[in-house]
C-alpha cells in the first residue's frame, strides 16, 4: 500500500505557497474582472507569511498545514482567510498523530477540510466558488480509490477533477460573495477562488505523490 | 496613481499609525494592532458596542470610536474583512461583563469573520449579540433583503446602538435598538470615477466619461443601471426616488438625512445635492430632523456620493441626539 511520511513532508506547504505567490497577479486579474482584485495579493501575503514561518524548520506536513491555517484564520481575514484557514486547520488536525499518510488518511483529511469549508461559509456547489473546485475533487479521489486504483492514481484523478470543476466556474452565475452582486455580468469568467483552489490541489496532489512509497 | 503611500502592502498598518497618533485623546490602539478602542473602554456595567470592516472606508470605521459611540473596532485589509481573532479582540477590548453587541455591514466575508469571532467569545464566557446592517436598497430587491449590503446606514445604526447602550440597557435591549435603527434606513449610492487599490495599482472597474452607475457599492460593486450623467438635481432627484419609494414612510414622518461624500467628490458638490435632496424629501410630506452632510463613508478615491434616510420614532430622536464624542462630528 502507498503512503507517504508525515514528517518529511512539509516541504509540500512551502512548494504551494510558491505556487500561490507566483500566482499573485494572475489570481488578482481574474478577481478584479468580477471582485475588487485583491485574491492574488491577500493569498499571496498570507502564504508568503506562512512559508516565512515554515522555511528551514523541517516542520512535518501536518504541522506546515496548521501553521498556514493558523496565520490564514488569524492574520489575513477577508473571505479566503476563514475560508482557507479552516480548510487547512481541518486537514492538519486529522493528520494528528499520523506517521504514513495513506489513501484513507489522504480521504479523510479532504472530508475533513471540506466540511470545514461548509460550515462557515453558506455555499453550495454550483453557487461559482472553491467548492466547486474542492467539492468534485474530493469525491473523484474517493471514487477512484473506490474502484481500486492506487494512491497515486487517485491523485492524478483529483487534480483532474479540481481542474475540471474550476473550469466549470466560468458558466456559473455567481450566488455568493460581491460577485454575485453583477448576476448574469459574472457569467464567462473563471471563480478566483475556485482558481486558487485548484492551484492549491494540484500541488499538494503533486507533493504527495512525489513522496510515495 | 499618485498617491501618498509608503509600501503599498503597508497602507492600513500606516493609516492606523498616523490615526492613533492623531487621536490619542479619544481612542488607542489594542494589543492587536488591527483593533482600535475607545481610550477608557472597556466601560464596566456597559454593554460593548463593536463593529470592524475593511479599510479604505476612513473615517469608517475606525473615526466612530469613542465615548457613547463604538468601543471597540476591528480593522481589516483595504475592502477585505477583519480576521475573526480581530472581530475577537475587538469584543474582548469592549467587554464590560455585560455582553457586547456587534453591529456590522452585510458581507460574506464579515459574516464568516464575525460569526467566528462570536464562537470564540462564547468559549472565552462572553456573549455577542449581533446586528447585519442590510440598508443598500439598489443591491437586492425588496423580497430579498437579506442579501442587501450594509452601507452608510451603519453609521446611524452605531450612533443610535451606541447611544442605547450608554443608556444602561441590556445586551437584547441594545440589540433591538441597533436593530430598528437599520431596519429604518435606506440608502443609495451613486458612482462618478473608479478607485483603485494601492496594492493593485489599476482600477477593478470602470465608470466611463460621462456616464454614472446608478446603484453602486462602497467598493465599485455594480449598481442597477448605468446612465448618462446627468445635472446635481436630476441625481439628486433619482436618489430620492429610489430610497424613498423602497421606504414607504407615510406623511409627516421625520427623518435623518446623511449625505456621504466616496472619497474624491468635493465636499461643495455635496451640498449642491444636498439643497435637492431637502426639497425632493420635504416635498414628499416628510420632515428632516436633522442633516449630515460630509465625507462619513468613503471607497478610497471614488467619485461619487451616497444619501441615507432613516426614519426616527420618539426613542430613535432622543438616541440620535445623546452626544458623543468620535473623530468625526455627530
Amino acid at each position: 500500500m502507498q503512503t507517504f511520511s508525515n514528517a518529511s513532508s512539509g516541504d509540500i506547504v512551502l512548494a504551494m505557497a510558491d505556487r500561490i505567490v507566483e500566482n499573485r497577479a494572475y489570481l488578482s486579474e481574474i478577481d478584479g474582472k468580477i471582485g475588487d482584485g485583491d485574491h492574488g495579493v491577500n493569498m499571496a501575503k498570507g502564504f508568503g507569511m506562512a512559508a516565512e514561518r515554515l522555511k528551514g524548520k523541517n516542520v512535518s506536513f501536518g504541522q506546515s498545514l496548521d501553521t498556514l491555517g493558523t496565520v490564514l484564520m488569524t492574520e489575513i481575514g477577508g473571505s479566503m482567510g476563514p475560508l482557507y484557514g479552516v480548510m487547512f486547520t481541518e486537514f492538519a488536525e486529522k493528520l494528528e498523530g499520523a506517521e504514513e499518510i495513506d489513501a484513507k488518511a489522504f480521504s479523510d483529511m479532504l472530508h475533513a477540510g471540506l466540511a470545514g469549508v461548509q460550515s462557515i461559509g453558506s455555499a453550495k456547489v454550483g453557487d461559482k466558488t472553491l467548492l466547486d473546485t474542492l467539492s468534485p475533487a474530493v469525491e473523484a479521489f474517493d471514487a477512484a480509490i473506490a474502484s481500486g486504483k492506487s494512491f497515486a492514481d487517485a491523485l492524478e484523478a483529483l487534480v483532474a477533477a479540481s481542474e475540471q470543476g474550476r473550469d466549470s466556474t466560468i458558466d456559473l452565475v455567481a450566488k455568493i460573495g460581491r460577485a454575485s452582486r453583477l448576476g448574469e455580468r459574472s457569467r464567462g469568467v473563471l471563480d478566483a477562488g475556485a482558481t486558487s483552489c485548484a492551484i492549491i490541489l494540484k500541488e499538494l496532489s503533486l507533493g504527495a505523490s512525489g513522496k510515495l512509497h | 496613481m499618485q498617491r501618498f503611500i509608503n509600501n503599498p502592502d503597508e497602507v492600513v498598518e500606516d493609516t492606523v499609525k498616523g490615526f492613533v497618533k492623531a487621536h490619542s485623546d479619544i481612542v488607542r490602539l489594542a494589543e492587536n494592532p488591527r483593533v482600535i478602542a475607545a481610550r477608557n473602554a472597556p466601560y464596566q456595567g456597559k454593554v460593548g458596542v463593536v463593529t470592524g470592516g475593511g479599510s479604505g472606508h476612513e473615517p469608517a470605521f475606525i473615526g466612530y470610536t469613542g465615548t457613547n459611540m463604538l468601543d471597540a473596532v476591528a480593522v481589516g485589509e483595504l475592502f477585505s474583512s477583519p480576521t475573526a481573532k480581530s472581530f475577537y479582540d475587538a469584543v474582548c477590548q469592549a467587554n464590560g461583563g455585560m455582553g457586547v453587541v456587534c453591529l456590522y455591514g452585510n458581507y460574506a466575508g464579515d459574516n464568516m469573520n464575525v460569526k467566528m469571532a462570536v464562537k470564540m467569545a462564547a468559549k472565552a464566557g462572553i456573549e455577542v449579540a449581533t446586528v447585519v446592517a442590510n440598508d443598500d436598497v439598489c443591491s437586492a430587491p425588496w423580497e430579498e433583503r437579506e442579501k442587501r449590503r450594509g452601507v452608510a446606514g451603519e453609521i446611524f445604526m452605531w450612533k443610535i446602538g451606541g447611544a442605547k447602550a450608554a443608556s444602561g440597557a441590556s445586551l437584547e435591549e441594545v440589540r433591538a435598538t441597533a436593530q430598528k435603527a437599520i431596519d429604518n434606513c435606506r440608502s443609495i449610492g451613486v458612482g462618478l470615477g473608479p478607485c483603485t487599490l494601492p496594492a493593485v495599482g489599476h482600477p477593478n472597474f470602470q465608470i466611463e466619461s460621462g456616464t454614472m452607475e446608478v446603484g453602486i457599492g462602497h467598493h465599485g460593486e455594480p449598481g442597477v443601471r448605468v446612465e448618462p450623467l446627468k445635472t446635481a438635481s436630476e441625481i439628486a432627484r433619482d436618489m430620492c426616488k429610489i430610497v424613498l419609494d423602497d421606504h414607504c414612510l407615510p406623511e409627516g414622518t421625520e427623518v435623518a438625512v446623511l449625505v456621504s461624500g466616496l472619497g474624491a467628490t468635493p465636499l461643495n458638490e455635496l451640498y449642491i445635492l444636498n439643497d435637492t435632496i431637502e426639497a425632493e424629501i420635504t416635498g414628499r410630506g416628510l420632515k428632516i430632523y436633522r442633516t449630515y452632510v460630509g465625507n462619513y463613508f468613503t471607497s478610497l478615491e471614488m467619485v461619487g456620493a451616497t444619501l441615507t434616510v432613516m426614519a426616527l420614532d420618539a426613542e430613535l430622536k432622543k438616541l440620535l441626539d445623546v452626544e458623543v464624542r468620535c473623530t468625526v462630528v455627530l
